[in-house]
């Protein structure tokens, strides 16, 4: 087997170009879809961070519309455009706020923290529903961004905004896989196992809770900073119940073995969306949900499992 | 009730002290009065029937209960009321009698995890499975002789392999006391000597103070150098195991009067 230490690296940038190479023969529709499915995937990845410690957030999308709205406030107040410095100060507004929230939420477990995460997002939801200067229900539009004072147009912005979100996808992805095998990582999994054995071994259960929240409203952050860009539109929609339930839904998809197979429910999800709303415009929840049973019956711990499966089996062959 | 010199440890040094520990819940009285002070290095046992509140008394020194009034001093700071992993870091750690183990990971994760809890500066990028923490993780599970087990879930894992895996959990932190609760409760009885004498092998010249919870007298005689009896939460015998067996409100009240000499009789 591989060292781990180049394991993770190598991945990234065999991932990375891979996903880069598809950028240039899909068409449009295509490559905007797979940037909404990645940014998303970004979200979701946050769930699974919280779900590998036994718990389940069902406000995620509290960080995705925080960094949605910090695009397009930061690009209709300051003028600032640049897809960097908004992804840098959406992360670090979520992860101001989620410093603040992890307080509170780290004392509480199962339906009590989901219901809480709920809570906290429909509170952002109400408010920015009613705050008329910043749009109120309509939310307001986003400019379209700039890359280092590149300032791309038509297929040429689609593409780079792929581009970009692909490389902060896959140096996320990175960066939370290292996560996932670290000591820190290891304590996390022991949490959802057994939480007073790692508090008698010395941990502290609640900062590590804290530790994932905030993490997720890092990555939560910087998928709602993406996604404002992309549609160039944000509302308190992002915040809502159901845009969370989706997050969620990936995440069960894809169980929190692999970091891989958080994306490719995201992308799949997506697709699915797609296809059935096109196919079948007044049925597609149906469709939706008959998915997710399936994989739910076939696939219990999520389509990470197969990964990591396939993985065990190439290992010991 | 006068206090002996205890056998065992430096009398002078004590690493441990309870000063009139009360505990009730509702109606029942799990510690009244509860007074005792442990030298560093001794090895020490706590008996008593069912509800007597030996595991009262190890989950008030370690955390999980506060005492409703009384001291806990450990190296004379005083600990009362800390939460427990503040306790662990300190230098007491204990195994429980239901052995907790993450049931999800293996035997060398569950290791590994311990390793990585004593650790204060606990990375979030340094690998868990580096070569260096799964050859410690690996050392301390060929000290407790488990290391077979290594890739084993808790599922998979004999009884007495998981009460092994358990205390060896507990010792990674290298802790100045060990509260081991009942350690050999569950296992046959043709694996309980086996598992006490690798418990105290891996234990030795560390200068460990060891006090453990125990049915078998016969464990009790042959590990301990001091008994505390327990009965209706307080200490009615604090002695060696050969006196504390002859007293007679122990042989009322704990032995059941069967054990007239250490040895024979569980309560």
């Amino acid at each position: 087997m591989m060292n781990s230490r180049f394991f993770v690296p190598l991945s990234c940038v065999i991932i990375f170009s891979a996903l880069v190479g598809i950028g240039f023969i899909i068409p449009q529709w295509a490559m905007f879809l797979a940037t909404m499915a990645l940014a998303k995937g970004l979200v979701a990845l946050g769930i699974v961070i919280l779900m590998r410690a036994g718990l389940v957030s069902f406000g995620q999308g509290l960080y995705f519309c925080i960094g949605a709205y910090v695009s397009g406030l930061m690009a209709n107040w300051t003028g600032i455009t640049d897809i960097i410095l908004l992804s840098i100060l959406g992360i670090l507004v979520s992860v101001i706020l989620a410093t603040v929230c992890a307080k509170l939420l780290s004392g509480y477990r199962g339906i009590f923290f989901a219901m809480l995460t709920l809570s906290l997002s429909m509170i952002l939801y109400g408010a920015l529903s009613k705050m008329s200067m910043i749009g109120g229900t309509d939310g307001l539009n986003v400019s379209a961004p700039t890359f280092l004072g590149f300032a791309p147009e038509g297929r040429a912005l689609g593409f780079s905004l792929y581009f970009y979100t692909c490389l902060v996808s896959v140096i996320a992805g990175g960066f939370i896989r290292v996560y996932f095998n670290s000591e820190r990582g290891l304590t996390a999994l022991a949490i959802r196992d057994n939480e007073l054995r790692v508090e008698y071994l010395g941990s502290s259960v609640k900062s590590a809770i804290s530790a994932g929240y905030i993490m997720a409203a890092a990555v939560g952050g910087l998928g709602g900073v993406i996604a404002g860009l992309a549609i160039g539109h944000v509302d308190p929609e992002y915040a809502y119940w159901t845009t969370s339930g989706e997050f969620v839904f990936v995440a069960i998809l894809s169980g929190f073995f692999s970091i891989t197979a958080v994306f490719a429910s995201s992308i799949v999800l997506e697709i699915v969306r797609s296809f059935s709303n096109l196919y079948f415009p007044n049925t597609w929840q149906l469709v939706l949900g008959v998915f997710l049973l399936i994989v739910i019956l076939l696939l219990p711990n999520g389509l990470g499992s197969l990964f990591n499966k396939l993985r065990r089996r190439g290992d010991s062959e | 009730m006068s206090t002996p010199e205890p056998p065992g440890g430096n009398p002078d040094d004590i690493v441990l002290q309870a000063k009139n520990l009360n505990k009730a819940f509702g109606a029942v009285t799990a510690a009244k009065d509860v007074n005792v002070a442990v030298p560093r290095g001794a090895v020490w046992s706590l008996i008593g029937s069912n509800g007597a509140g030996k595991t009262t008394f190890v989950n008030m020194v370690t955390g999980y209960l506060r005492p409703d009034s009384g001291t806990i001093l450990f190296n004379d700071k005083n600990i009362t009321g800390m939460e427990p992993r503040k306790i662990t870091r300190l230098g007491i750690s204990r195994s429980f009698q239901i052995p907790q183990l993450c049931a999800e990971l293996t035997a060398l994760d569950n290791m590994l995890v311990s390793l990585g809890s004593a650790n204060e500066q606990a990375s979030f990028f340094r690998s868990a499975h580096s070569a260096d923490s799964v050859a410690s993780a690996t050392e301390m599970l060929e000290r407790f002789r488990i290391v077979d087990y290594r890739h084993r879930t808790m599922a998979e894992l004999p009884a007495g392999v998981r009460k092994l895996l358990d205390i060896a959990m507990a010792i990674t932190g290298d802790p100045q006391v060990l509260l081991l609760d009942e350690p050999t409760s569950g296992v046959a009885a043709e694996e309980k000597y086996p598992l006490m004498d690798l418990v105290m092998e891996a234990l030795e010249g560390a200068n460990v103070t060891v006090m453990f919870v125990e049915h078998d007298m016969d464990i009790v005689a042959r590990y301990s150098q001091r008994v505390l009896a327990f009965y209706d939460g307080q200490i009615i015998a604090n002695d060696t195991p050969d006196h504390v067996m002859q007293d007679e409100s122990v042989r009322r009240f704990v032995t059941g009067g069967a054990a007239a000499t250490a040895g024979g009789a569980s309560c």
